[in-house]
């Protein structure tokens, strides 16, 4: 009895191997990946047409699981003002919305979220905290009707990039705080077009692995917004002391 | 053994027994080609050199039903597209044909700026513009290849700014009219909007600026041309290198509704000469598309188009040439800041900033009298000098102590006519489509251009895109496609 349930379990943790390996498909090829082990699928796509069709179409699969999350509200904004559409998009991705003069809504561990915000539907929004959130530029579409937003925080949003970064001028007007820290694919590049916002006070531009020189971009970036405080990188951490140099004659900050 | 039983019964046995027929022989020439069939099974037997047979595997197929003369960015987006649009998995069978696989020699695409806008004047070419935007942005969903790594077109959407004197303004309002109703993002600035947003630009003599908001920007031609190319190749596109030196056609009369006489021609079969070797391989084929680049006119020379009187349709070339364009990248350490857009002055200068290191890179369309020399690839380093830095000291004033670190030079597929692009089949060659002449818009309109042409060879019309003011007989027509160009 025993051994039929053993081989059970075995099979169920080849599957579950093998569900992995799908995931992995469109990942970017690393020198360490060559040499890991190749899941079965991999290896009988070589042998196959078929399976190789079939990774081909779970590859597909993958790709536009993402877009039915951040499909637009349309309807949903006929008849509930763009206020609420933008916090039910935002609520549903699971990030948190403050509308103006109220306290924060944010979904529980479970999902689940007040549904009192329905009837404020000439409030605006007046901070949206889209942390963690998969938002991408389709559904940024949702938040740009939100006139009056001053705060919006992107912190490690995975699929934020720099065609992104480029819609945010239509909230020139109003944002005042914008945190972008953690986003794997904002480069400096989208950096460049937050000159728009000419009203931004603080800027969260820290740990962004896609930007490649973190101090001299927060240089740049406070030279293009004079008005703004950037948080980033301390500007002397891409600098090294030569080894022979001393620091001579330089004036210290604290004087002995 | 064996040799002598077969030299018995194929040489006297058909003198004796006769094979031919009581009328003649079974074919004309029978006896050649006796004599051929017996030196090649004498070669088969054992002890003689296999010399009949060898190995074909280097040249391209004997049959391919479309193929594609150049693989640059327009030749793989059509290819692309003939691919996706195909009604059934694997319906087509397609063959690109390029004479440089490290595209070093005589590419556009290597050596182009990459930027990308909407503010054309023409309503087809902004529709383009905003579909190769759409592409781009999803460029990871369309050239997924299963196992390789995901495409960096390293974006910047840092915009496109054009500057116009007081007696283009008008032209300019007209044209972002059109821009807007077409859905693209572009807002007019006074010259004092223009000082603040921009304080390093020197506004005198600019009347009118007009600048692009949202997609807009440059890229990297490169990594889109490599990620096509794994692309088209997963998706079973044969790419050879090689160059196409003839076209066997067949020619037909027929009549028009009004009784004129025509004569209609049909590429059967297309040469391909192998690089470095005087093998060529005649491939049959169905259709035929010219995405040759600069070399367009020659190619469309190949298949007699423009063999005739001049002032007939028969007599009307295809006026595409090659163009030389220099581009230069200079370091200016006081140069504008992150912000800087496209910038394309009233002059026909335009340049853009490169990395974060304080680098542009810019470049001058010359006017006819100044066109350089475009037999070799080779800069003049006083071009710059002359033509195209005083242009930049006069409208960025911290450009006058710049530094030139690099130029290089490359070709535009210059259409003389009205330096716009050549779209669709020719009238009298049938089975000809055009892709090319588009005179340095040819990369960013690149998938848009590729979808009209497929749905050409497999719809007979333009779907989406209505690209019918692109086709051969304005050429014949004399229609120019005028168009307020800045580079």
């Amino acid at each position: 009895m025993a051994a039929p349930r053993a081989f059970l379990r075995l099979g169920a943790r080849e599957w579950n191997a093998r569900a992995r390996g799908i995931h992995s498909m469109s990942e970017p090829v690393t020198p360490d990946s060559s040499r890991k082990k190749r899941t079965l699928l991999q290896f009988l796509s070589d042998y196959f047409h078929d399976i190789h069709a079939l990774r081909e179409y779970l590859l597909r699969k993958q790709i536009l699981k993402g877009n039915r999350k951040n499909r637009s509200f349309a309807d949903i904004q006929e008849k509930y003002g763009p206020y609420v559409t933008g916090a039910l998009f935002i609520l549903k991705q699971g990030g948190a919305v403050k509308f103006q003069d109220k306290e924060w809504i944010r979904p529980n561990e479970r999902g689940h979220f007040p549904t009192e915000f329905l009837e404020f539907r000439k409030v605006p929004v007046e901070a949206v905290d889209a942390s963690g959130c998969a938002i991408n530029y389709q559904g940024m579409s949702n938040l740009l009707p939100l006139k009056e937003l001053r705060f919006l925080s992107l912190q490690c949003c995975p699929n934020v990039d720099d065609w992104c970064l480029s819609r945010l001028y239509l909230l020139a007007d109003s944002l005042q705080e914008l945190s972008l820290a953690g986003c794997p694919q904002v480069s400096e590049r989208g950096l460049a077009c937050l000159h728009h916002l000419q009203n931004l006070r603080r800027l969260d531009i820290s740990d962004l692995p896609a930007v490649s020189h973190p101090g001299l971009t927060q240089i740049l970036v406070e030279e293009m917004l004079p008005h703004c405080e950037v948080l980033g990188t301390d500007w002397a951490q891409g600098l090294k002391l030569e080894p022979d140099q001393q620091p001579q004659n330089t004036p210290s900050p604290v004087s002995p | 053994m064996l040799r002598k039983v077969l030299r018995i019964g194929l040489g006297s046995g058909l003198s004796n027994r006769g094979l031919r027929t009581r009328r003649g022989g079974f074919t004309l020439d029978w006896d050649a080609k006796m004599s051929e069939f017996k030196k090649k099974i004498e070669c088969i037997l054992p002890g003689k050199q296999w010399e009949e047979l060898y190995d074909t595997s280097h040249l391209p197929p004997k049959q391919s039903d479309v193929v594609i003369v150049g693989g640059g960015i327009l030749g793989l987006s059509v290819a692309f597209w003939l691919k996706k649009l195909e009604s059934r998995r694997g319906a087509i069978r397609v063959l690109v044909v390029e004479q440089d696989h490290t595209y070093s020699r005589a590419s556009s695409t290597g050596p182009s700026v990459g930027g990308i806008w909407q503010q054309f004047s023409v309503p087809e070419n902004v529709q383009l513009s905003l579909f190769s935007v759409d592409f781009l942005r999803n460029i990871n969903e369309h050239l997924a290849v299963v196992d390789a790594p995901l495409v960096d077109l390293r974006y910047n959407p840092s915009g496109c700014l054009l500057l116009a004197s007081e007696k283009d303004a008008a032209t300019l309002e007209n044209n972002v009219k059109m821009q807007r109703q077409e859905g693209a993002k572009v807002c007019l600035i006074s010259p004092e909007q223009l000082q603040n947003k921009f304080p390093w630009i020197n506004t005198e003599g600019v009347a009118l600026a007009s600048y692009g908001m949202e997609d807009e920007g440059w890229f990297d031609a490169w990594s889109l041309l490599q990620g096509l190319r794994r692309k088209v190749q997963s998706m079973g596109v044969l790419l050879y290198q090689g160059e196409v030196t003839r076209f066997i056609t067949s020619s037909g009369q027929m009549q028009t509704p009004s009784g004129e006489q025509v004569v209609l021609r049909r590429i059967n079969e297309v040469h391909v000469k192998m690089d470095k070797s005087l093998e060529y391989q005649p491939v049959e084929c169905a259709a035929v598309i010219n995405a040759a680049g600069p070399w367009s006119g020659q190619v469309a020379e190949l298949a007699g188009i423009g063999k005739g009187l001049p002032g007939t349709l028969q007599g009307t070339k295809l006026p595409v040439e090659p163009r030389k364009r220099y581009v230069h990248l200079w370091h200016c350490p006081q140069g504008p800041g992150l912000e800087t857009p496209l910038v394309a002055d009233i002059s026909g200068v335009y340049f853009r900033r490169e990395g974060l290191g304080s680098n542009y890179l810019g470049g001058y369309s010359p006017t006819e009298e100044e066109e350089p020399d475009p037999t070799n690839l080779e800069v003049d380093h006083d071009f710059f000098q002359n033509k195209v830095w005083p242009h930049l000291a006069q409208r960025v004033p911290s450009f006058k102590t710049l530094k030139v670190q690099r130029s290089w030079a490359g070709y535009y597929d210059y259409n003389t006519f009205d330096q716009n692009g050549v779209v669709g089949p020719h009238p009298l060659v049938v089975n000809m489509y055009f892709a090319t002449g588009f005179s340095g818009h040819g990369l960013q309109h690149a998938p848009g251009i590729g979808r009209a042409v497929a749905e050409m060879v497999l719809d007979g019309q333009f779907n989406t895109i209505d690209m019918s003011p692109f086709l051969f007989t304005r050429f014949y027509l004399g229609e120019k496609l005028q168009a307020y160009n800045i580079l």
